[in-house]
């Protein structure tokens, strides 16, 4: 495990991956981490790419800028590899997550001949079978904790499940659904490099 | 027992709001500090605390009306930003020559244009002439820190002015960081309860605020203002002694960072400190003699006291995080730089403009900085004009 691990997050406004990089920051704290969680702020809108960062540390976190070279990288949106130069800085002994719905054959021309562990998951699958609506962030958010390995998986899940108990103690159901959500996407994690 | 989670600096001051539950709150929201309102509006509702809040129509509005409360006698406190505070501005003038202590829960942005949402200091510092102290945080933790203390600076019998407890928006302010929360029996017991000597709805006391002055008035009023704030010094010392007592945390006009031996030190203001820090390690470990002096009071402007902490460096690089249009460089520069002058400091010294509009800082550009001040040491670099840090061609 890395003494700082730098994390960071592509989505579009609205599909919560300033949402995913604070939760991520919060389970971390939980975890007995020094954290930091922030999203880039321009121009919000629905559907505008958009970039939040995750620092997860043993010592106290004392910078203040964004992340250039992070660990790993975690794209909510598969459009965006289009647009975005989404390994930018990315260390080769890292990673990137992708959320999508294609072949790795079809990812892999669009990473730019990055060398590092590319890791595909299909959130929406996920999101459909265990919340039956698409919120890609809770996937996402289980699959960058499986390949950042910032904190033991059991870990993750007892501390998601403590706060998801508090967050939705008059909605049992959405509970269930967002544990099963997570504990699917660690297995459907799928490694193609 | 200290608390010790993870907030955002709006969160971790609408905290410190909660423990010192003011009398009243106006406040009209604006980004990035509309969380701060909002947040204690909750509290509120939930009947956390009973403060009075006030929804009001605009800025001017949030600072007349926390001024009206102030001067009836409550413990008033709002909160802005950006051209939120410039549409305050007649009023804040008024507010600090009344000797009302407000405190204000500032989030820096900077004013319009282009328009921008993210940090810079030109709101705050475009206000720095209004007799307001200003206090400038690092992280989450001193803007909680820092507006503890805030109250208790104001409401000195030799003090008597509002105060803003400033900190970088969004960088701190929507920034989930690890913090140490203080328990609330001590902390109420810091703050103190509010009991004013003289106020609007004392009875048996007819006063007035803020009536005309002739000429004849106007100038020693003007005197006893300007004393004011030279007290104030020594009661931000005083508080924050008494405010390490009950947290352990030290807080002075200013923090050194490995300043006591540096060759090349940077002087700065707020969030970029920490990303100094990280860059003074860096290359302290390759032997090079840097260090940081952190501004957290600009006003009262410790200047002298500055200077002389300054005196035995090579080099001095001052960074503003608003320009001036002065033609002359930014707030922070002009006056260090006089200072430096009246204690004869003969260093070499470079004013750099950084950061504005939320442009971004990274320990490898606070390399290149020290890098400048070791060249400049050498006489093999030589700056006509104050340089923008970061600046595209």
């Amino acid at each position: 495990m890395r003494h700082l691990t730098e994390i960071r997050w592509h989505g579009r406004g609205g599909q919560g991956a300033k949402t995913a990089a604070l939760l991520l920051a919060d389970v971390a704290f939980q975890a007995g981490k020094q954290v930091q969680g922030f999203p880039e702020y321009g121009p919000e809108r629905m559907g505008a790419p958009i970039t939040a960062y995750d620092r997860i540390s043993d010592k106290e976190i004392r910078v203040h800028s964004n992340i250039y070279e992070p660990d790993f990288v975690a794209v909510v949106d598969d459009t965006l590899l289009h647009t975005v130069d989404v390994t930018a800085g990315l260390k080769a002994d890292g990673g990137i997550l992708i959320n999508t719905q294609k072949s790795a054959e079809e990812i892999l021309p669009l990473l730019k001949g990055y060398t590092g562990k590319i890791y595909l998951l299909d959130a929406h699958k996920v999101s459909m079978a265990t919340l039956g609506k698409y919120f890609p962030n809770t996937p996402m958010l289980a699959g960058v904790v499986k390949i950042s390995e910032v904190m033991e998986i059991h870990e993750f899940l007892r501390e998601m499940e403590e706060s998801l108990k508090h967050k939705f103690a008059r909605k049992p159901e959405v509970l269930e659904g967002n544990l099963k959500a997570l504990r699917m996407a660690i297995d459907e994690v799928q490694c193609i490099q | 027992m200290a608390i010790r989670t993870r907030m955002s600096g709006n969160e971790a001051v609408a905290y410190a709001i909660k423990q010192i539950n003011p009398d009243v709150m106006p406040a009209f929201p604006i980004t990035p500090s509309t969380e701060i309102p909002q947040f204690v509006a909750s509290m509120i509702a939930n009947g956390e605390i009973d403060t009075e809040f006030i929804p009001v129509e605009s800025e001017h509005s949030a600072m007349s009306a926390t001024m009206g409360a102030s001067a009836a006698g409550a413990r008033a406190m709002t909160a802005t930003s950006s051209c939120g505070l410039a549409l305050m501005w007649e009023v804040l003038y008024v507010a600090a020559s009344s000797r009302l202590p407000i405190v204000l829960a500032l989030v820096n942005r900077g004013l319009t244009g282009p328009l921008n949402i993210n940090a810079e200091h030109s709101d705050s510092m475009g206000a720095r002439d209004a007799g307001w102290i200003q206090i400038y945080s690092e992280s989450n933790q001193e803007a909680y820190d820092n507006f503890l203390q805030a109250n208790r600076i104001a409401e000195h019998a030799s003090v008597h002015l509002p105060v803003m407890i400033c900190q970088d928006g969004f960088i701190t302010s929507h920034a989930v960081q690890n913090i140490t929360l203080w328990e609330d029996e001590p902390i109420k017991k810091f703050v103190g309860e509010y009991n004013p000597e003289h106020y609007l709805l004392k009875e048996d006391e007819s006063m007035a605020v803020g009536p005309y002055a002739v000429s004849n008035y106007c100038m020693e009023e003007k005197k006893a203002q300007a004393e004011a704030m030279k007290n104030a010094k020594q009661v931000i010392l005083d508080v924050a002694k008494e405010f390490e007592a009950v947290t352990g945390q030290k807080y002075g006009l200013f923090e050194e960072y490995r300043l006591e031996d540096a060759e090349y030190a940077v002087v700065a203001i707020g969030s970029v400190c920490g990303t100094i820090k990280d860059a003074v390690d860096a290359l302290r470990d390759k032997g090079m003699k840097v260090g940081l002096l952190k501004v957290r009071v600009f006003r009262p402007f410790p200047g002298e006291e500055m200077a002389k902490a300054l005196k035995h460096c090579k080099a001095i690089g001052i960074m503003d995080r608003c320009e001036s249009y002065s033609a002359n460089g930014g707030p922070l520069g002009a006056e260090l730089m006089a200072a430096l002058f009246r204690e004869k400091v003969t260093a070499e010294a470079v004013n750099i403009m950084y950061g504005l509009s939320g442009r971004d800082v990274t320990v490898g550009d606070m390399g290149e900085v020290f890098g400048w001040l070791e060249k400049m040491a050498a006489g093999e670099l030589h700056f006509d004009e104050y340089p923008y840090l970061g600046l595209r061609d």
